[in-house]
């Protein structure tokens, strides 16, 4: 019989992990011992009858408990600050990032590639390469779960989270659901391939090898529905009277009717597809058709793919993959990405932790 | 506790040719324990009530282990697997561990530890009982019209818009349930406030009771939040408001805050009486004061108050900010240092003591293995980083019922044993009590030791297949065979105390030798009112001598010795 | 041991687990605080949840509240207010021994407390669910119509929804409270009159007062969160 101990360590962040893993454990071990053998010396030498000397007995000592309070509070801030440094790192997105889109639904995961290439409860992804996950549910909480990658993040309905890894080793490993979300949440089980760049490189090239070549990028499959919907009646290339132009509107601040200023970052631009009454640009009216019930979550997200890929001067992607995937966003200079941004007006502090790692 | 009243002639109830009435055998009607308000009668009701809820959710927690033990899972659709965690979550959180030390240990004892003649407010103990049952039965149609499969978290949007099960009805039973709970906090407060005898000094109360009273802190404060906050959730599913709910513009991870605000604290309303039960059992059988007697009583208030700022822990990665995280993280360590303090001084209690193995003192030395064990392996959840892989998977579930049940149950039932003769007047047989406590402990190891490294290895908790990872199996294997044998040392109390309450040997006042105004000044059973006459205390509290004790032992065997030697000769 | 019986008709009745009357009140009204406390943590994810939407969707907030009428909430604030003082005052006569003014105080209280559930549910609940604006799942199409024969702006009614949603589950769980005040005015008038062992002295109805005087507390912040919402 065989008695696995660990996980495959197939990410940067397993390995750090680990060494946090295994000095925990070594901490848990030494003072278990500590406690037992203290339990089991006074128990033995202390056996009611026994010889031992009883004299000059104490019921309490200050100066111990200062140890006692002094030496647990050190140990555990050390492994709290050793902890926040690599949680930070890891929740810090890396340059060149290779995104990747990522829909829960009860009871599967749906991926999508920049170049269109979608699959279902299955991720390829080359190695060495830093992935970012951006993710959405559909109907209830999931949460992604890769166990080789020590990585974990709820898929959330209504926002967009994200996660980062960087595989380090070609293989398949398991992708979960980490989240209780109904009756079939044990079969919401996928696999993540990481491959060879070359090898990669001929899978993106068969078009996912088992599914049909995508014929579109998602940013094609989003001008379309721009099209078909007819967004560019009101949106167009400049400010009009009706809407405003949302050409390299990704990323920029905007100012509303109330005066407030909002991040035109993923989730607003989501927001303001499904229910655009509720954050209305200044200047504005609300006279904006409501995509709530008529748009599905890959069609926004495709959408946004296709806001992103306008101004700046880059083009639409051509169903191809390049690296890095992310040439047709207006902000792929800035190592931040969009949703930490958002993060960072949320807390005013992932900078400050961000400090920490450096 | 020395007290200026000893009644001599009392301390060996059995030769007494007319047995006084106690309270069991006051009145003997239905009625009477019905309408009882005596603290004692409705500890028993509780007693009796938890222990059928814990049967209740041990089947569940059987079939759980039994369909574990294959990969592709044979025994039980996915539907009615989730039904069963659910159920066993629901009915042990809130029908088991929340009531079980406080209303059965803590409504019997606390008022005998103060010198009190009941509780502040009897009538609403009563009440309690019978809210409890209410939630209680609430839940029970609720598992009759076929059970919940939310889990006992109730993660909305799952279960205010998707789960099409009466999640409803047995919210309603949960709130119930934090009612009963919110009014023994109260009774508790104000007894302790209060009702203390004319000498009982805030530090003089036993440990026991400074454990319960943080622990009635926490309920009144923490139980009135999850109980809006469910009631929230029926609402949602109701009326479709949408305030957890983002299809109709809530926020589902709000809900989680709420939640957690509460059910954070809920592992100290669980875990703190177990650690108070701990103190008296360590000082009893070592016939020793507790080591650091204000360090442990402190720890429970600074537990109390810390308990109610760490709940972001359970959210690490549930789209909280990094800061947040960090934060949530980093008070998460600072409450693990009173409960470190109460491990080492549990520990030093025993030195220079006069240690007796007699079975509460097994459970008690049990306890402090699992419970060193489930804490330490909290540091891998409040560490941030670590979390991020353990959370939702076996890891979260062995530390939790290390905790839970290596805690709080060992505790339980090491106090049960502990008190039994108190209770109910009789002796059970220490052989059968020793062994089951260490079949449990036994028993509890080979069941969640394994789920740590399945947890590790990435078993997520609630998965009804793993049909993707059949190396998993030999631990799901290993884990099932421990339950079973967990299983058995947990149903050999309910005999041969059962058995006790028959042809048990009459207890006396006082069979430990334990120091305590329960065991100096009460009788075995108690009469209804608990004392003869008020009393009055004017010494410290857990005033053992071990060398006394031990040299008493030593004489015996010197004697013992003589006897012999004469004999060779 | 047993209370401690007194001859005397009108000396305190001591349940048998007090020592003396002292430590009876002392321990009822510990009791009463401790459940207040209670109380507002029961009250208190409810402000905050409303506190946090509130911020959320601040302006379709505001154009919602636009359908409360300040002034109705001001005069049952008023009412309430009025209330407090005659629960205060009738805490006075009782520790006075003044009966028959205490009586009055309490039957004041119970009339205010009454005519705030009979505004309430006149002028704010009634024509709101007659028109179909509560919690149902046609509030989305009642709500702009209801806020056009008010002539004021309709909010979003997505949001209007949460919003009333909201004000429903917080001023119905005082109302609740208010409801259960007169419940006990009521059976305190009662036990008063029927020279009831229970009640021998003020503790009585310094409970039920401070269990009022919470209630209106309660609306005292309810009244500015919900009708007197600042501009966006």
């Amino acid at each position: 019989m065989n008695f696995p101990l660990m996980p495959p360590q197939a990410s940067e962040h397993a390995v750090a992990y680990d060494a946090l893993f295994w000095t925990i454990t070594a901490l848990t071990v030494i003072f278990t011992l500590i406690v037992g053998v203290m339990i089991y010396g006074f128990a033995v030498k202390y056996k009611r009858g026994s010889s031992a000397d009883r004299r000059n007995a104490q019921s309490h000592n200050e100066k111990l408990e200062v140890l006692l309070l002094v030496v647990p509070t050190v140990l555990g801030l050390a492994i709290f600050a050793w902890s926040a440094v690599n949680f930070t790192s890891v929740r810090t997105p890396k340059k060149d990032e290779m995104e990747l889109f990522v829909i829960g639904k009860r009871w599967m995961w749906h991926v999508q590639h920049m170049n269109g290439i979608r699959e279902n409860n299955e991720m390829h992804v080359p190695v060495g390469q830093p992935i970012r996950l951006t993710m959405i549910s559909q109907d209830v909480i999931h949460a992604m779960y890769l166990p080789a990658f020590r990585a974990q993040y709820h898929v959330v309905p209504g926002r967009y989270t994200s996660l980062h890894f960087t595989p380090t080793k070609p293989g398949t490993y398991k992708l979960l659901c980490g989240i209780h979300c109904g009756t079939q949440h044990s079969e919401m089980v996928g696999f993540v391939h990481v491959l060879s760049q070359q090898d990669f490189d001929e899978w993106l090239e068969s078009g996912g090898n088992r599914y049909t070549k995508a014929d579109r990028s998602m940013e094609q499959v989003g001008a379309d529905l721009w099209k078909e919907k007819g967004c560019g009646n009101c949106h167009q290339g400049t400010d009009n009277n009706r809407a405003p132009s949302l050409n390299g509107i990704f990323n920029t601040q905007r100012t509303m009717t109330d005066g407030s200023t909002v991040l035109a970052n993923e989730d607003y631009l989501r927001e303001s597809i499904l229910r655009p009454w509720d954050r209305i640009s200044a200047g504005y009216e609300n006279t904006m058709q409501a995509y709530a019930n008529s748009l599905s979550e890959e069609q926004v997200l495709s959408l946004i793919a296709y806001i992103k890929s306008t101004g700046s001067g880059a083009t639409p992607g051509q169903g191809e993959y390049e690296q890095p995937v992310r040439d047709g966003r207006a902000l792929d200079s800035s190592s931040k990405s969009t949703i930490d941004i958002a993060n960072d007006r949320a807390s005013a502090g992932a900078s400050q932790a961000k400090e920490l790692t450096n | 506790m020395s007290a200026t009243v000893v009644d001599k002639t009392q301390e060996e109830g059995l030769h007494e040719p007319h047995p006084k009435k106690n309270y069991l055998t006051a009145d003997h009607t239905i009625k009477s324990w019905l309408l009882t308000v005596d603290h004692k009668r409705i500890a028993v009701l509780y007693l009796i009530s938890t222990t059928f809820f814990f049967f209740l959710g041990s089947i569940a927690a059987a079939f759980i282990r039994a369909e574990l033990t294959n990969p592709m899972g044979t025994l039980l659709t996915s539907e009615t697997y989730n039904k069963m965690f659910s159920a066993h979550g629901i009915i042990m959180v809130f029908f088991f561990l929340v009531a079980v030390i406080p209303g059965v240990l803590g409504n019997f004892l606390l008022p005998i530890m103060v010198g009190a003649r009941d509780l502040a407010f009897p009538r609403l103990n009563l009440l309690s009982w019978y809210v409890f049952m209410a939630g209680g039965t609430c839940f029970v149609i609720a598992l009759m019209m076929g059970g919940v499969d939310a889990g006992w978290t109730f993660y909305t949007p799952l279960s205010s818009l998707y789960s099409n099960t009466p999640i409803t009805l047995a919210l309603v039973g949960v709130f119930f349930a934090g009612f009963a709970s919110i009014f023994t906090g109260l009774n508790f407060i104000a007894t302790v406030h209060k009702m203390r005898a004319p000498g009982m000094t805030w530090f003089r109360m036993p440990l026991f009771v400074w454990g319960q009273y943080a622990t009635g802190v926490i309920m009144i404060l923490g139980t009135p939040v999850i109980a809006i906050t469910l009631l929230m959730v029926a609402i949602e599913r109701m009326f479709k408001i949408g305030i957890f709910s983002p299809e109709l513009g809530g926020d589902p991870v709000l809900f989680q805050h709420l939640f957690w605000f509460y059910s954070h604290p809920a592992v100290y309303i669980m875990l703190l009486p177990g650690m108070a039960v701990i103190s008296e059992l360590m000082a009893c059988f070592s016939r020793r004061p507790v080591f650091g007697y204000k360090f442990v009583a402190f720890s429970s208030i600074g537990i109390a108050a810390l308990s109610f700022l760490v709940w972001g822990h359970h959210m690490f990665v549930s789209s909280q900010s990094v800061l947040q995280g960090i934060v949530f993280s980093l008070i998460s360590f600072l409450v693990a240092v009173p409960s470190a303090i109460k491990v080492f001084n549990w520990a030093l209690t025993m030195w220079k003591g006069s240690v007796h193995f007699t079975t509460p003192m097994i459970y008690a030395l049990g306890f402090l293995g699992l419970f060193v064990v489930g804490g330490l392996t909290g540091l891998y959840l409040a560490a941030i980083d670590t979390d991020v892989h353990l959370t939702g998977t076996y890891f979260v579930v062995a530390h939790f019922h290390y905790v839970m049940v290596g805690g709080t149950i060992m505790a339980f039932l090491g106090g049960l044993h502990f008190w039994w003769p108190k209770m109910f007047g009789r002796m059970y047989s220490e052989f059968w009590g020793k062994l089951s406590a260490i079949i449990v402990f036994v028993g509890f190891n080979f069941t969640f030791f394994p789920q740590f490294i399945l947890g590790y290895l990435g078993m997520p908790r609630r998965y009804h297949y793993y049909y993707f990872a059949p190396e998993w199996q030999v631990y799901h294997v290993l884990s099932s065979a421990g339950s079973t044998v967990l299983g058995i040392g947990f149903l050999m109390p309910a005999f041969y105390l059962t058995a006790s309450l028959i042809n048990g040997k009459r207890a006396g006042r006082n069979p430990w030798g334990a120091k305590g105004l329960e065991w100096e000044h009460a009788d075995s059973p108690p009469v209804t009112l608990n004392f003869d006459k008020p009393v009055v205390v004017t010494g410290p509290v857990y005033d053992y001598d071990a060398e006394k004790d031990s040299e008493m032992i030593r004489a015996g065997q010197r004697l013992v010795d003589m006897v012999k030697g004469e004999e060779e000769k | 041991m047993s209370s401690h019986e007194s001859t005397h008709p009108d000396a305190p009745v001591v349940y048998e687990q007090f020592e003396d009357i002292g430590q009876q009140q002392e321990t009822y009204v510990l009791g009463m605080w401790s459940f207040l406390v209670n109380e507002t943590m029961f009250f208190a994810p409810l402000f905050f949840v409303y506190g946090l939407y509130t911020w959320k969707h601040h302006a379709d907030f505001y154009l919602a509240h636009a359908l409360l009428d300040w002034r109705i909430g001001g005069i049952n604030t008023f009412i309430l207010l009025m209330s407090s003082f005659a629960v205060a005052l009738s805490v006075h006569y009782a520790q006075k021994g003044r009966t028959r003014a205490q009586l009055n105080c309490l039957w004041f209280t119970i009339a205010c407390a009454a005519a705030f559930i009979w505004i309430k549910l006149q002028f704010e609940w009634i024509p709101k669910i007659s028109h179909g604006v509560f919690p149902n799942p046609e509030f989305i199409q009642n709500y702009p119509h209801y806020a056009m024969e008010h002539g004021v702006p309709a909010a979003d009614p997505y949001k209007a929804r949460l919003y009333y949603s909201l004000y429903f589950a917080i001023t119905g769980l005082h109302a609740l409270h208010v409801a259960i005040g007169i419940i006990v005015f009521l059976a305190l008038i009662y036990l008063i009159k029927k020279k009831s062992s229970l009640i021998t002295d003020y503790i009585p109805t310094e409970m039920v007062g401070l269990y009022w005087h919470f209630v209106d507390l309660v609306w005292i912040f309810l009244y500015p969160l919900f009708y007197l919402m600042p501009r966006p």
